[in-house]
């Protein structure tokens, strides 16, 4: 029953993910890219209870390792993605001169 | 103090949320930036929440390891150059394809927990398997896309003969390999070795045969294939906002990579499994260049009332989007209307001109999308194009024998006058002759974009 259910929201949230990102004008397609990346980092959730459970020496380590990886791409993404968008400005309306 | 799984449960709820309206307002330039913080804020409600669970025991390596990775992160995402964005998007869809890899393998020993629940169920077996295999593509293609665009590793297509047997005997192997790991789940098996090997040189075989031109939608599709890693980990360890963050993440790669492959009039399979420019014939190309020198450009310019600066990938390396910049706003003040034409595959990764302008402060309503400034080249005076070659090549729209026949193309040539700023003579990166710098109103601009283009800049001051 659990297979279904995970199954079940995994194509909603396939659906809904393409009814959310079908309309992104071109300028705004690299941000999106990494901003989307960044939510990859949603297996950081994983990594922490595989490094924080203490069920096996070998488990913990490839938890641990997997924390970095994950707050690598999660921290970074986020980041980077906020730094690009800032740079992001509309004619007359302020930003670096 | 730890909290209910029903507790972080909900709590994962409001973070799907939170990504959701996230991902909703990076589709507009008015609200992306708020959209991206409310995407972290439920990244961090995620973690936070995650922490006060029950399995938690020991906190010593999640510290240490976290700290590792934020600086890393953090010290990466501030230092890196915009015109390296490219490579850094690839290693962060690496490191995220490595981690979930990494979620996948160490689920494979919580099967086996002394007084656990006995033989692990088929299902999850199936999804350990597809974490490690997706994971595994998404980490090495990712490590050769960066070689590829850091160009630590030539940015060619590398073909050999029998690539396709090779990679039919990797995919056949990895079937072979998971099916057993299935049938007989074992920690340390060597069918589990073997899955993870192969994955990883699946991944590494993908992106090998892809030239640089391509490599935009190589980049959003492993951008897909880092969501669906994380995805098939949320299966592997039972968790729901693994499954929904994940499968947000890789629908949006693949609506990418969609746009990216229609921009080329080419099918995705066409662009993974054939390497551009192996075998082409297209008519030879004659006639003779016009080549301009600056102080003749400066003439046209001087008199031009609309301008269309048309960049690419060659703008990103000489660098010049911020003289490009200043002589758009000098072009301004002579009067003219100036704009910026930008195809969507312009560049190495999909938006990425629209990144090195808006990094020289040019306004993003000065940029204007294909299907919108096509209409209005012929009554362009002046079209300037600035390190682009395949993308405004009409050989396009007119010859059919030509390898990029049918790809749409920013009609430059219709404008008045065409610049073309350009190293030399060589062909594209296609490979493929450019009959527009045989146009009758083409004038070659030679040498280096950047310093042509202040050589125009000092003009105008002067």
């Amino acid at each position: 029953m659990e297979a279904v259910f995970l199954s079940f929201i995994l194509v909603l949230s396939i659906f809904l993910g393409f009814e959310l990102i079908s309309k992104v004008p071109a300028t705004l397609h690299t941000p999106l890219m990494s901003g989307a990346n960044a939510i990859s980092g949603i297996t950081i959730v994983g990594a922490l209870l595989s490094a924080g459970a203490q069920h096996d020496t070998m488990a913990t380590w490839l938890g641990a390792a997997a924390v970095m990886f994950a707050t690598i791409n999660v921290v970074g993404g986020y980041l980077v993605t906020d730094r690009m968008l800032a740079m992001f400005r509309k004619k007359d309306s302020g930003g670096a001169a | 103090m730890s909290l209910s799984p029903v507790a972080i449960n909900f709590a994962y709820i409001v973070s799907a949320i939170l990504f959701v309206f996230g991902l909703k307002m990076l589709g507009s330039p008015a609200t992306a930036r708020r959209g991206n913080m409310l995407s972290s804020l439920g990244m961090l409600i995620a973690i936070v929440v995650t922490l006060f669970s029950q399995q938690i025991l020991s906190f010593e390596y999640i510290i240490i390891f976290a700290v590792i990775g934020a600086v890393i992160g953090a010290l990466a995402a501030r230092l890196v150059a915009m015109t390296a964005m490219p490579e850094m998007v690839a290693l962060f869809n690496g490191s995220g394809g490595a981690a979930s890899l990494l979620v996948g393998w160490a689920a494979l020993y919580d099967q086996f927990l002394p007084g656990g629940l006995g033989e692990p169920s088929a299902f999850v077996m199936v999804t350990i398997a597809l974490s490690v295999l997706i994971g595994g593509v998404t980490a090495s293609g990712s490590i050769i896309a960066y070689g590829k665009l850091a160009e630590v590793m030539t940015s060619r297509a590398i073909v050999f003969s029998g690539q396709r047997i090779v990679n039919s005997l990797i995919l056949l192997g990895i079937l072979i390999s998971a099916v057993m790991l299935v049938a007989d789940p074992q920690i340390g098996s060597v069918w589990f070795w073997t899955l993870l090997g192969l994955a990883l040189l699946l991944g590494v075989m993908a992106v090998i045969p892809i030239g640089g031109a391509d490599m935009p939608v190589v980049i959003s599709l492993l951008n897909s294939y880092s969501g669906l890693a994380a995805c098939a980990a949320g299966f592997a360890i039972g968790n729901n906002i693994l499954i929904v963050a994940g499968s947000l993440v890789g629908a949006a790669g693949l609506i990418l990579t969609n746009i990216m492959c229609k921009a080329m009039n080419r099918s995705l399979a066409n662009v993974l499994f054939s390497g551009f420019g192996a075998v082409k014939t297209a008519s030879a190309v004659e006639g003779e260049v016009k080549p301009i020198v600056v102080d003749d450009a400066y003439l046209i310019l001087e008199s031009a009332s609309s301008v269309v600066f048309v960049p690419g990938y060659g703008m990103a390396v000489a660098q010049a989007q911020h003289v490009v910049r200043e002589l758009g706003e000098l072009l301004e003040k002579n009067g003219a209307e100036v704009s910026y034409a930008i195809h969507p595959v312009a560049g190495r990764m999909p938006g990425h001109m629209n990144v090195l302008l808006a990094e020289a402060n040019v306004p993003y309503d000065q940029l204007v999308e294909m299907d919108d400034i096509n209409p209005r080249l012929p009554m362009t005076d002046v079209a300037i194009v600035i390190g682009a070659n395949d993308v405004v090549n009409p050989a396009a729209r007119e010859d059919e024998n030509s390898p990029i026949y049918g790809m749409p193309i920013i009609n430059v040539d219709q404008a008045r006058t065409v610049f073309v700023l350009k190293r030399s003579m060589a062909s594209g990166f296609s490979g493929v002759d450019n009959p527009l710098f045989f146009g009758e109103n083409t004038r070659m601009l030679f040498g280096d974009a950047k310093q042509s283009i202040a050589g125009l800049v000092s003009e105008f001051k002067g």
